[in-house]
């Protein structure tokens, strides 16, 4: 238990909302699954069912194993609180479904994974929530797309896949100005590389299944709120600030001075949408958790070691990872993250220089790297974003994001640098004698 | 629901249910850079077996406007103005830390107007370190870190106020930001840790109550440690006072700690 301080990272990742099982002394979370949990009586299920009493009632609400992960994730982003998710994406969709309806406006960044461009360009305006879409670094932007219905800005820590760092502390103070909150998507970061609470961000979310779980074995996201965001003052969210008929007529921000948002999100977004994690994968993803920074600390080194090679290699035109001086980022990486642009994370893009025929023969001889939709893996990954996640952008929306058609996306993961060099340099190899 | 106090508009949660003067009344009241969400669980379950709830936020706390109370003799006064306020003779008062001594005090002085007293995480006398208090008005973040880690005795809260998967560290933190943002003209950390440490009326105050007495203590409660109640409860006793005392195996946040078992002590005490 704790002494003197405030427990320290590696601890809260191994301990933070867990205790030995007291009916079991099982050391381990174990995983609870039920569906259902049992009522003492008819007034104690009243009771859970008015949140007179805490506990658990249906798995899709809550679960002890998904408690834990919560409470896990909260402690390590300095949060109040979390919500898990069947993914990173229905992460993202409970936040905004919270917050917003019909009529209401998004301010977020270009710099984002394909799947979240797809969800706010076409199918929350398909629900009559616009977004406009602003390039991370210009800052003048962000403030001229407020309009009166801005109830949201959004943005990822480290921009997928250009690394364009976001500016939290600026963009954070011009979305407070709106009376909005700042979501962040912190997956490429992880909590061990930046906090974004600590820059000015209202409510993170993460997809679970990259770097918090680690070995790419199961899916699942988590949201979590920083308790900062005053809902009543900013006037902008009766959803969370007048009776909501749909729950006991129940004023979320009476029930709760710093949690209304998670109070709704739990209450209608997982009740009524449904996306909830397994408590497997929450066992699978708390697993991860405990060696996070043994794990990122790898990547790190690891991607440091490619960069380098890469950034000398002649065929390469351009490496798009902040440690490098070049990248429009380095500075702020720098600033905002906790080692600097080395925790700008471990996936990055660079260009080969030539035709899409020497690309797609450089991703087919590589033979450590695997060729998949997936990052935050423990082995090493390479997709093409042109023609995978982004392809579904036009090329002018590419570009704003920083994509080019040859542009090659990796995940480094956890294997000896040295073999990811070799493996790196073959496959550049096919590619230069695919131009020949 | 508001009510207007001493001129001020002061908030009263009323756990969900409307203010209804025929059922009997609990007036809960919450500790220093705290505010009536503190007890949402029990204060919502009180009120929705039998009991009239008022939560309140203490005057200059989050919700409720006038001057933030400087001594527990002040707050206790405003704790017999809200009662004329809101038209109620007599109540239950239930305070947490600082929230126990203005409970204690303000039962001394309205008799008989005190059906029931309960004191959670309380010490008399509850003295706070110099460098406590010196940091509560300098460095109110630190301050705010140091009182959350002596406060708490688990990483591992069982469901808790915001339900399963809050964390009551990261909780506690945002609530005594939220409250110390909620006033620009004072700080209310400093002045509410000062009440505490100065208020001596502790012992006199338990000689004249009427109503018997709940002590709700923490075993592990680093911030009001059970021993140091035990003053008063002896200063009860030998005066002749019902007391009972409940000992939770938790640290000074019972209410978040152990929300089932304060609210079981609290809940059974309150239907004698």
């Amino acid at each position: 238990m704790p002494g003197y301080s405030d427990p320290g990272f590696d601890t809260l990742a191994l301990h933070a909302g867990a205790a030995p099982d007291p009916s079991t002394g099982a050391r381990a979370v174990p995983i609870h699954l039920s569906t259902s949990f049992v009522f003492e009586s008819s007034d104690h299920a009243a009771a859970l069912f008015n949140l007179e009493r805490a506990g658990h009632v249906y798995s899709r609400i809550s679960n002890p194993t998904n408690a834990v992960l919560e409470q896990r994730v909260s402690a390590l982003e300095g949060g109040i609180g979390a919500i898990t998710t069947a993914s990173g994406q229905a992460a993202l969709h409970l936040a905004v479904a919270t917050l917003m309806g019909a009529g209401s406006h998004i301010v977020a960044s270009t710099a984002l994974y394909g799947g979240s461009q797809n969800l706010l360009h076409y199918t929350m305006r398909r629900f009559g929530i616009e977004t406009t879409f602003v390039k991370p670094g210009d800052i003048d932007g962000w403030r001229a797309a407020v309009r009166p219905n801005t109830k949201l800005f959004f943005g990822e820590t480290v921009g997928n896949p250009g690394l364009d760092v976001l500016d939290i502390p600026t963009v954070s103070q011009i979305a407070h100005e709106a009376g909005a909150p700042l979501l962040v998507d912190s997956t490429l970061t992880t909590p061990y590389l930046v906090k974004p609470f600590e820059l000015g961000a209202d409510i993170v979310y993460h997809s679970a299944t990259k770097f918090l779980s680690g070995h790419g074995t199961v899916i699942g996201g988590v949201v979590v709120d920083a308790g900062s965001f005053d809902w009543e003052k900013s006037g902008k969210f009766p959803e969370l600030t007048e009776a909501y008929e749909g729950f006991h007529n129940m004023v979320f921000s009476e029930e709760s001075t710093v949690g209304a948002f998670l109070l709704r999100a739990r209450r209608e977004g997982l009740r009524d949408f449904g996306a909830c994690m397994s408590p497997h994968s929450a066992w699978l993803i708390l697993q991860g958790i405990e060696t996070l920074s043994l794990r990122m600390d790898r990547h790190m080194a690891n991607t440091e070691r490619v960069v380098q090679f890469l950034a000398s290699h002649p065929l390469v035109s351009r490496v798009g990872h902040p440690l490098l001086e070049s990248h429009p980022s380095h500075a702020l990486a720098e600033k905002l993250l906790r080692f600097g642009a080395r925790g700008a994370g471990s996936v990055f893009s660079f260009d080969i220089q030539g035709s899409r025929a020497q690309g797609k023969a450089f991703i087919e001889a590589l033979k450590i790297f695997s060729h998949l939709a997936n990052v935050g893996d423990c082995r090493s990954l390479v997709i093409h974003p042109a023609s995978t996640t982004h392809f579904r952008m036009t090329d002018e929306a590419l570009a704003a994001g920083g994509i080019g058609p040859g542009t090659i996306r990796l995940s480094i993961g956890l294997e000896d640098a040295d073999d990811l060099i070799d493996d790196l340099k073959r496959a550049l190899k096919a590619a230069e004698k695919a131009g020949a | 629901m508001y009510l207007q106090v001493n001129g001020a508009n002061t908030y009263c949660y009323t756990g969900g249910k409307a203010f209804d003067a025929a059922k009997p009344t609990v007036v809960f009241i919450h500790g220093v850079v705290n505010d009536h969400s503190v007890w949402i669980l029990q204060s919502r379950y009180l009120a929705h077996h039998g009991w009239n709830v008022l939560a309140v936020d203490l005057p200059g706390h989050c919700k409720s406007a006038g001057d933030a109370p400087s001594s527990v003799e002040e707050a206790a006064a405003f704790v017999g103005a809200l009662l004329d306020a809101a038209g109620v003779q007599k109540a239950a008062l239930v305070g947490h830390s600082w929230g126990s001594l203005i409970a204690l005090e303000a039962a001394a002085r309205l008799q008989d107007r005190v059906s029931h007293l309960v004191l959670v995480g309380t010490a008399y006398p509850m003295k706070v370190s110099p460098a406590l208090i010196e940091a509560s008005l300098n460095a109110p973040e630190q301050a705010l870190k140091m009182v959350n880690v002596f406060s708490r005795s688990t990483l591992a809260a069982p469901p808790s106020a915001l339900g399963p998967g809050t964390w009551v560290y990261g909780a506690s933190l945002a609530l005594g930001r939220r409250v110390l943002r909620s006033n620009t003209a004072v700080n209310v950390f400093h002045r509410g840790f000062v009440a505490c440490d100065r208020y001596a009326g502790g012992e006199a105050a338990i000689g004249k109550i009427t109503a018997p007495v709940l002590f709700v203590l923490g075993a592990q409660d680093q911030m009001t440690q059970a021993k140091a109640a035990q003053g008063l409860i002896q200063t009860a006793q030998a005066a002749g006072k019902s007391v009972q005392i409940a000992t939770l195996p938790v640290g000074h946040h019972q209410m978040t700690e152990a929300p089932e078992a304060t609210l079981f002590a609290i809940r059974d005490f309150l239907a004698r």
